[in-house]
This record gives structure tokens, C-alpha cells and sequence, in this order.
């Protein structure tokens, strides 16, 4: 038997068997993910290696991790992202390109897949709080051709701080190395803080975490 | 008695079948509708405000995707593998009562997100920002109804299953999958939880699930739909089996790696991005393949596209289709992705998919099912044309209106002086685009008109319209 004949065979019993059929599909559709996916979780340069002097990394304050949930509940990730690109223009745009290891404590991811408004990777440092508060309760006032929604609500809600010790702790469950000192501190650092005011303390320390060494390969 | 059994079919269960089309022609205008109004906020940013906070647009984005998917597209997908299933097996549903479970289940999960997207509760993952909670339900129901189809499969009267539901199969399999792992999360409280994946290893996880949603829910599904109806429609068999096996094996093989490619010059490991991109490549045989199998079904009968528009919405289903899987795989190359990534040209392709493929493929298919459902022959023939031309002009402006301004932000962005330096401020490039978002709402309109047009036809054909000819019956 030729391997044409083998395969219309396999082929004729698969069609004629339902209990074939499935554990085949199973299989075949395993093993893109087995290839591509998995060897990410195993292979150690998948996360950028730095050096202590580069490597100031760390999990979200209290404060700025209620901010990003704010971010993730008003669906910003779908209008801005968070990975600068290696391109000339980005670099001039935004900064130095974005690194893996920079959101290793971001769960969920937010590179995001549109620009819609611009890149916030390394939004940090780069306007005042003042110019936050404004540019979110009334964009439009800032940049007057802008489409951003405004979130002058955000002012007005005060965050719940019950919640803030549980959201670390989840975290902590998933591999965010947050100490009981982070969640000691917790509910003081957030306490009757306003919902724009984790925000801006988010946006405030996007890309801020690494010091980037001039020249240098990053993604090798 | 009569209710549920069929006049025409005494043995099949195809009340369910019914209460899906009606919910999916439902859930399209309404997916449309709030596609409409997120199209007119980036135009009109001031109509953001009008509902605070629940209206934003960030906000309303998931509701749209998730209803023109998952309610939309879910639906119909349910409706028409129930009633592909009895029909190509010769036998009724494994379970009439199970069926039902799935129907309500399903509506159950639509009404939770109608609700959980405007208040803000999500996992902040594209396509599958529903809660934790809301993600269990969807495993259940999911499961209910992949077991139900598998069983009428097991329990079928003819020797062999029918290319059609394989298509349904590698989709329950992948989905399942998919859903699984992209939804594992630490939950916080029932509305609040935070992905298990972080950074990196999240992005790749969520675009595999992110890109074969496309690659399974809205292609391997529909071509289960394409594989029966057009054939059906046409009353020809489809042109080559041949085609058909290696169309079927080498999308399941493949389609799988190509969420990579949504990473392209990110922090994603080159290597990865590059074999999800030569992939992507591959890909264009069987999806063009697929489209050719179903285009050639028509072989020496392409009059028939003249008078019957049925028939019309699903050959040119076919065509977008070989239209966007030609286009996805350019995009998925470096130099490509490199000027696409981020841009408008993105929303510009998914709805050629979206609107051109899916949407066609899947408004003929539900015409055909609703006058054998009913038995009746449809109310307004001249209707369905009216409804083919709305939903292909309103494609053709709001696709072509993304490609022109996706590839504009693209070049704007990029654009630099000879000193080096950016020539356009990133404001002006959102400036610039103030015509084509409204071009692109415009486009919208013709569809939901399309789309309404529709679902007066489709009453009044079950209201008013004549008993079918015995002769369509048999087909």
C-alpha cells in the first residue's frame, strides 16, 4: 500500500468514526501551540536579562495598581498601547523600544493592538499630574482635536479600599512578589484617594522602571 | 405535537434551529447598532459623554465585538450546525431537551455581557473580556452543545460524516481549547479577576486565542456552513472532495500558529512572530482552496446568480473571504505589519472578514434555512436584493475608508523631515482621520439598514408568506 492509499484509508475511517475523529483533531490541532507557545515558558531569553544597575523593576504600588485596574475597566488598552516597536520613528515618538521583561508583572498583558491615540509605554515623567487630571477630566480642553472619551467621573469615585489588599494578594498568588509590608501599607496608600488619582499615579510610572544603557542590544 | 414537529421533517427537532436564526438576526442588528455608535463617538467624541460612564467608547467596543461574534456569529453557528447535523445524518437531534439548555444558556451568557461591559467589568483580554463567572457559563453551554452534536453524529443513519461537520468539529475542539486556557484566572471577587499569565507569555496566549476566534469561530465554523448551503443553494454537489479533505486538514493543522503574528517587532521573541508570519503564508493555499471549492460548486451554472440572491450572498461570501484571506496573510509579513500594525487598516480587514465573509455567508444561510423552517417561500424576493446591495455598498465604504486612512496613520506616524525629524505631531494624524471615521459610520448605517431590511423580510415571510413548492422541499 502506497501512502496515498494509507492516508484515504485513514481518511475513510476517520469520516466513519466520530470516537476517531475527535482525539485525531485534538492532536492535530495541539501542535501549533505545543511549538510555539510552550518553549516560551522554558526558554530563559524570553525575558530580557538586565543588569542591577538597568533592573529597577517592581510590582504596582497599591495606588497605581487600583489605577490600572481603572485602565483595564475603561477599555483604554483598546485605543492606546503599550508597546513602543524598534523603529526609528517610535524611538523619536515615544522612547526607547518596550521589553518583555518590563511587563512581567502585568496581569493582564495591556500592549494593546491599535493606536488610536498614542503609545503609553513610556508615558511616565513625561507631562505633569496637573496636565493628567485636566487631560482626563476634559481632553478636548488640552488637545482640542482629540476623540478621547472624558472621564471627569473618575474625580468623583472614591476607590474602595477593601478591595486593594485582595487584588495584591490574588497577584502574589501568580507570581507578583508583593511582601507584607506592601500589604500592611496598602489600604493607607489608597484611602479616600479618588479613582483619577490612581490613574494618574498609574500613567505616571508606565516605563519609567528601566534605565536603558545607550547602544545597547536589548532583544537578542 | 405539531409545534415541534415539522410538517415537512416529522423526525427532526428544528424548533430550536428556529428560536437561533430569529436570535441571531436580532443579535446582528444590534451588534450593528452599537457598531454604528462607537463608529460615530471616534468621529463625534462628544456622544462619549452622553451616558457617563457607561456609554464610552472603551467601554462599548467589547459590546459590539463580543455581540456581532459571539451573539451573532454564536448563534448562527448553533442554529445552523443543529440543523446541518439532523439533516446530513438523517436523524434527530441526541437530545431535543439539551438543545434547549444550550439556547437559554446561550441567551442567558448574550444578557450577562449586555450588562457586564457597560459597567466596566472585564479581563481586559480582547475577545474574551467577559468575567470569570460569565466564562464558566460559556464552557458549560459550549460543552452542552458540542456533546449534543457530537451524539447525533455518533447516533447518525448514513455511513459517513459529512464535510460540513468536520468543519463544526475542529471548531468545537479548538474553541474548547482555546477558551480553557486563554480565561484561566485568580478571581478576585465576582466581577474582578486578574489573568494567570503576565506580560509576554499573556500576549502570546491571548492571540492564539485572539486570532483563532478568526481562525475557528468565525472561519472553520462558517465554512461548516459554507460546505451545506452552497451546494444546497446551488443544488449542485460540491466540486471536489479531494479539495475539501485537504482544505479541511491543512486549516486545522495551520490556522493555529498564526496568533503570532499579531506580535510582530513586539517584545514576543522574534522566532516566534517569524513562524507565526511563514505560517500566515502558508496559509493562503487552503483558504483559497476552500473558496475555490466552494466558488467551482457553481461550475456551469453561474446563471443561477442572476436571479437567485440567496445564492448571491453566499458566492460573494466566498469571494471576501478569498479577498481577506489573501490580505491577513500580507499584513502578517514584517515590512507589511510593520506600517498595518496599530493602524486603522487592521479594523479595515477584520470587517472585510467580518462583514464580507461571515456576515454574507451567514444572512444566506439563514434565508435558506428560514423558508424550509417554515416552509414558506420567502416573503420579498426583490427585498433580499435590496438587502445584498445595503450590505455590500455599506462593506465597500467602510472598508475602503480603513484601508485609505489605515495606511494614511501608517505613513503619518512614520513620516520624518531630512534632519530626521517627525514630520506630523501624533494629533494631527487623529485630525486626519475625522473624514474616514465618519465615511466608515456612514458604511455602518447601510449595513444596519441591510440588517433591518432583513428581519421585516424574514417576519413576513413567516407571517405572510406562501407555502413552499413541493420541488424545494425535496432540495
Amino acid at each position: 500500500m502506497n501512502i496515498k492509499e494509507k492516508f484515504s484509508n485513514l481518511q475513510e475511517k476517520l469520516e466513519k468514526n466520530v470516537w476517531g475523529f475527535i482525539p485525531m483533531l485534538a492532536l492535530v490541532l495541539s501542535i501549533g501551540g505545543i511549538v510555539e507557545i510552550v518553549p516560551l515558558f522554558y526558554i530563559d531569553s524570553t525575558i530580557e536579562k538586565l543588569t542591577k544597575e538597568e533592573d529597577s523593576i517592581r510590582p504596582y504600588t497599591a495606588l497605581e495598581l487600583e489605577g490600572r485596574d481603572v485602565y483595564i475597566r475603561e477599555g483604554c488598552y483598546l485605543c492606546h498601547s503599550q508597546m513602543i516597536r524598534p523603529f526609528r520613528d517610535e524611538k523619536e515618538r515615544y522612547g526607547h523600544y518596550s521589553l518583555a521583561a518590563e511587563s512581567k508583572f502585568d496581569h493582564p498583558f495591556q500592549w494593546g493592538s491599535k493606536r488610536t491615540g498614542p503609545d503609553l509605554a513610556r508615558v511616565g515623567g513625561k507631562y505633569s499630574d496637573d496636565w493628567h487630571r485636566r487631560h482626563l477630566i476634559d481632553p478636548q480642553s488640552v488637545v482640542p482635536e482629540s476623540v478621547m472619551p472624558k472621564y471627569a467621573f473618575l474625580e468623583k469615585s472614591i476607590i474602595d479600599d477593601t478591595m486593594t489588599v485582595k487584588k495584591m494578594k490574588g497577584l502574589s498568588h501568580v507570581g507578583v512578589p508583593y511582601t507584607e509590608d506592601d500589604f500592611n501599607g496598602a489600604v493607607e496608600e489608597v484611602k479616600g484617594k479618588s479613582e483619577l488619582d490612581a490613574l494618574v499615579a498609574y500613567l505616571q510610572v508606565l516605563g519609567t522602571m528601566v534605565k536603558f544603557e545607550e547602544g545597547k542590544d536589548y532583544r537578542e | 405535537m405539531t409545534n415541534e414537529q415539522d410538517l415537512e421533517n416529522p423526525k427532526y427537532h428544528f424548533n430550536v434551529v428556529k428560536w437561533f436564526s430569529i436570535s441571531a438576526v436580532i443579535y446582528l442588528i444590534v451588534g450593528a447598532l452599537v457598531g454604528v455608535f462607537i463608529a460615530a463617538e471616534l468621529a463625534y467624541p462628544l456622544l462619549n459623554s452622553l451616558g457617563m460612564p457607561y456609554t464610552g467608547f472603551g467601554r462599548l467596543r467589547p459590546l459590539h465585538t463580543n455581540a456581532v461574534i459571539f451573539a451573532f456569529g454564536g448563534s448562527t453557528l448553533m442554529a445552523t450546525a443543529f440543523y446541518i447535523v439532523q439533516r446530513t445524518c438523517h436523524v434527530p437531534l441526541w437530545s431535543n431537551k439539551l438543545a434547549w439548555f444550550t439556547f437559554w444558556g446561550w441567551t442567558a451568557i448574550i444578557v450577562a455581557a449586555v450588562i457586564s461591559f457597560p459597567m466596566g467589568w472585564t479581563q481586559g483580554k480582547e475577545y474574551a473580556e467577559l468575567e470569570w463567572p460569565v466564562d464558566i457559563a460559556i464552557a458549560v453551554v459550549w460543552l452542552s452543545y458540542f456533546f449534543n452534536f457530537v451524539m447525533t453524529l455518533a447516533n447518525r443513519k448514513t455511513s459517513h460524516i459529512y464535510v460540513a461537520n468536520w468543519f463544526f468539529l475542529g471548531m468545537m475542539v479548538m474553541i474548547t481549547l482555546l477558551h480553557v486556557v486563554n480565561s484561566l484566572a485568580i478571581p478576585i471577587s465576582w466581577h474582578k479577576s486578574y489573568s494567570i499569565f503576565s506580560g509576554v507569555h499573556d500576549a502570546m496566549i491571548q492571540w492564539w486565542w485572539g486570532h483563532n476566534a478568526v481562525g475557528f469561530f468565525l472561519t472553520a465554523g462558517f465554512l461548516g456552513i459554507m460546505y451545506y448551503f452552497v451546494p444546497k443553494q446551488a443544488n449542485l454537489p460540491v466540486y471536489s472532495y479531494r479539495l475539501s479533505v485537504i482544505h479541511f486538514w491543512s486549516l486545522m493543522f495551520g490556522y493555529v500558529w498564526l496568533g503570532a503574528h499579531h506580535l510582530q517587532y513586539t517584545a514576543l521573541p522574534n522566532w516566534a512572530g517569524s513562524l507565526g508570519a511563514a505560517v500566515s503564508i502558508a496559509m493562503i493555499i487552503p483558504s483559497w482552496g476552500g473558496a475555490v471549492n466552494g466558488l467551482m460548486t457553481l461550475s456551469g451554472a453561474w446563471h443561477k446568480l442572476r436571479d437567485d440572491y440567496v445564492l448571491r450572498f453566499l458566492i460573494v461570501s466566498l469571494a471576501f473571504y478569498a479577498m481577506s484571506t489573501f490580505e491577513g496573510p500580507i499584513m502578517s509579513v514584517k515590512n507589511v505589519n510593520a506600517l498595518s500594525h496599530y493602524t486603522d487598516w487592521t479594523i479595515g480587514h477584520v470587517h472585510s472578514g467580518a462583514l464580507g465573509w461571515v456576515a454574507m455567508v451567514s444572512i444566506g444561510a439563514i434565508y435558506h434555512m428560514v423558508t424550509r423552517l417554515w416552509d414558506r417561500e420567502i416573503y420579498s424576493v426583490k427585498l433580499v436584493n435590496t438587502h445584498f446591495w445595503l450590505h455590500t455598498i455599506g462593506i465597500i465604504l467602510y472598508i475602503a475608508a480603513m484601508w485609505v486612512s489605515g495606511i494614511m496613520q501608517g505613513l503619518m506616524w512614520r513620516a520624518t523631515d531630512e534632519y530626521g525629524n517627525l514630520v506630523y505631531t501624533f494629533i494631527e494624524s487623529v485630525a486626519a482621520m475625522h473624514p474616514y471615521y465618519t465615511i466608515r459610520m456612514i458604511g455602518g448605517l447601510f449595513v444596519l439598514a441591510g440588517a433591518s431590511v432583513m428581519i421585516y423580510n424574514i417576519i413576513m415571510t413567516i407571517r405572510h408568506g406562501k407555502t413552499l413548492a413541493p420541488a424545494m422541499k425535496k432540495a
